[in-house]
């Protein structure tokens, strides 16, 4: 019997951890490591964050559906690699510390042996890249995780209060710092605060700025897409300056927020000027780093460096070597997620190192970058995680000795939907999706991606879709009747 | 009082604006109802061309 320890229970953990649960969970023991009680639907961490939904509805207690699927769950935090195990101990392991006080202790350390070892830890949340930033030791809310949204939300319906006795407020929504991701997530919940101030009939009150360290707007981390509109190949650039005309909201763009203090944000953009926004409600995305997972060789040496890229992601079978944008390329990018240094090691979602960014990467004179880091959102952590459990699955089947089924970022899409409002025929939703994530110039010479499935629309069918597809991962999720067969 | 002409070349000068008929496109239940499968199926053909097992 071998043993798959999981590190990690978000997206990509989950869906590894749920599928060899299914395929191998009765031959093979598997472990999943999370630091966390609770699973979190994350793209919906948007909607709490604004009154449209509540906790229960994004979050679901682990153990009991880890018990369901003959998974074992530990409450634990990992804390080192030790992929050669040790003077006393030959098997791979792993050193965990507990975060919960079942019966073993909070802060108890113990050392987990592992056949096949996947780490999903995610992001490390770097507030503190940004003094003033997050809402913990600063000054701005995040909707990051479900705490963070239940708190931002509080913040927002005590702005709505106030501008109700007549009081106007300033809101500002972006990104945190010049080298961050995942700006779809900001760019859903600007428009959800403008929906909720719409709603409570108070907008006239409200000034909602937008500002990001996109080149342009609709850059996502993923340089920007074109899409086919109106007759004309257009770039996502004029889609989204539309959604934010239309709806009243300025924008800033090109900008590295480098300080905060109550009620006021400074900036320095990348042609070298610095600026400051006033503020009463802010939500900024933080830069990601890895979690700080450390690894020792069998003597106990440090071989962090070899394992983690220097922004403490996992090093996989990418193409590190450092090259001009120019050269960037598609097969740069991951397909196995498997460790050069040891195989039986893997990285999924946001815990692999990318090769370098999908943006171009930009300088400010000052020699500050402002370009965001490469997105990697709910779908392709997803496939990367089956992925990488489907080779798992065929190496302890003796299918293969080696990684077989591949998930480059180069080879696959995905699908953004920020919907706005709960009322089924009242919200509202941009509904853009992109093929392949990373831009394939050598398949498709002119704008690097598939003109028929890179697409934006603005609709109610969009926000219908939301819905479906919240209901459906959390079903999913829960392992409940048939999970299996849905899409990833 | 004569109307007062509005400030060119701002920000909000330049996008492009969606007219009566296009946000009322984006409100109405049959045509959304056909533009909701034509989503479906392209999301699903991206799904199926992601999909390297």
């Amino acid at each position: 019997m071998a043993r798959i320890v999981i590190l990690g229970a978000g997206i990509s953990g989950h869906t590894v951890a749920r599928y060899l649960g299914r395929w191998v969970g009765k031959k093979h023991r598997v472990t999943v490591v999370s630091p966390k009680a609770k699973w979190n639907w994350i793209p919906s961490n948007v909607w709490v964050g604004c009154g449209e939904m509540t906790t229960e509805q994004v979050t679901f207690d682990l153990a009991p559906v880890y018990k369901k699927a003959g998974v074992e769950f530990l409450q634990a935090k990992a804390v080192s690699l030790h992929p050669e195990g040790s003077g006393d101990r030959p098997r791979p392991f792993v050193t965990i510390e507990r975060t919960t006080d079942d019966g073993v202790g909070t802060g108890q350390t113990d050392d987990v042996d592992y056949d096949f070892l996947v780490n999903a830890t995610g992001p490390k949340l770097n507030f503190d890249a940004t003094p003033g930033l997050g809402p913990e030791k600063g000054y701005t809310v995040s909707v990051c995780t479900w705490e963070h949204a239940q708190k931002a939300n509080q913040e927002l319906q005590a702005c709505i209060e106030a501008m109700k006795n007549g009081e106007r407020r300033r809101f500002v929504v972006g990104t945190g710092h010049g080298m961050c991701t995942c700006q779809g997530a900001a760019f859903e919940y600007i428009y959800n605060v403008d929906h909720a101030v719409r709603q409570a009939g108070v907008r006239d009150k409200a000034e909602i700025t937008w500002i990001s360290n996109e080149y342009e707007l609709g850059d996502f981390g993923m340089g920007g897409v074109h899409i086919t509109r109106g007759g004309y190949v257009t770039n996502g650039k004029v889609f989204a300056e539309s959604l934010m005309v239309e709806r009243g909201i300025s924008w800033i763009t090109r900008a590295a927020v480098n300080k905060i203090e109550p009620g006021k944000i400074y900036y320095e953009t990348l042609d070298g000027s610095e600026g400051s926004l006033d503020f009463d409600f802010s939500m900024l995305i933080p830069p990601f780093a890895g979690v700080g997972l450390k690894a020792y060789d069998k003597s106990g040496a440090d071989i962090t460096g070899e394992v983690f890229a220097p922004n403490g992601f996992m090093k996989v079978d990418a193409d590190y070597k450092p090259k001009p944008y120019e050269d960037w390329s598609k097969q740069d990018w991951p397909k196995t997620y498997d460790s050069p240094k040891y195989p039986n090691v893997f990285a999924v979602g946001i815990a692999f190192a990318p090769p370098h960014p999908i943006s171009k990467v930009m300088n400010s004179p000052k020699g500050t970058q402002i370009s965001p880091t490469p997105p990697r959102t709910g779908m392709p952590s997803a496939a990367i995680g089956k992925t990488v459990a489907a080779n798992i699955r065929d190496i302890l089947n003796g299918k293969t000795t080696k990684p077989i089924h591949t998930a480059s970022m180069a080879e696959m899409g995905a699908a953004c939907v920020a919907s706005t409002g709960s009322h089924i025929f009242k919200g509202s939703a941009a509904t853009m999706t992109v093929y392949p994530v990373v831009p394939d110039y050598e398949t498709y010479p002119e704008y690097g991606r598939d003109m028929d499935l890179t697409f934006g629309e603005v609709g109610l069918a969009g926000h219908w879709m939301k819905w479906i597809l919240h209901y459906a991962f959390m079903y999913q999720a829960k392992l409940k009747p048939g999970w299996y067969v849905m899409p990833d | 009082m004569a109307a007062k002409n509005k400030e060119p070349y701002k920000q909000s000068y330049y996008p492009p604006m969606p007219t009566g008929f296009t946000r009322y496109m984006r409100r109405s239940l049959p045509w959304q109802f056909i533009r909701f499968w034509i989503i479906n199926y392209k999301i699903f053909k991206l799904l199926v061309k992601s999909s390297h097992d």
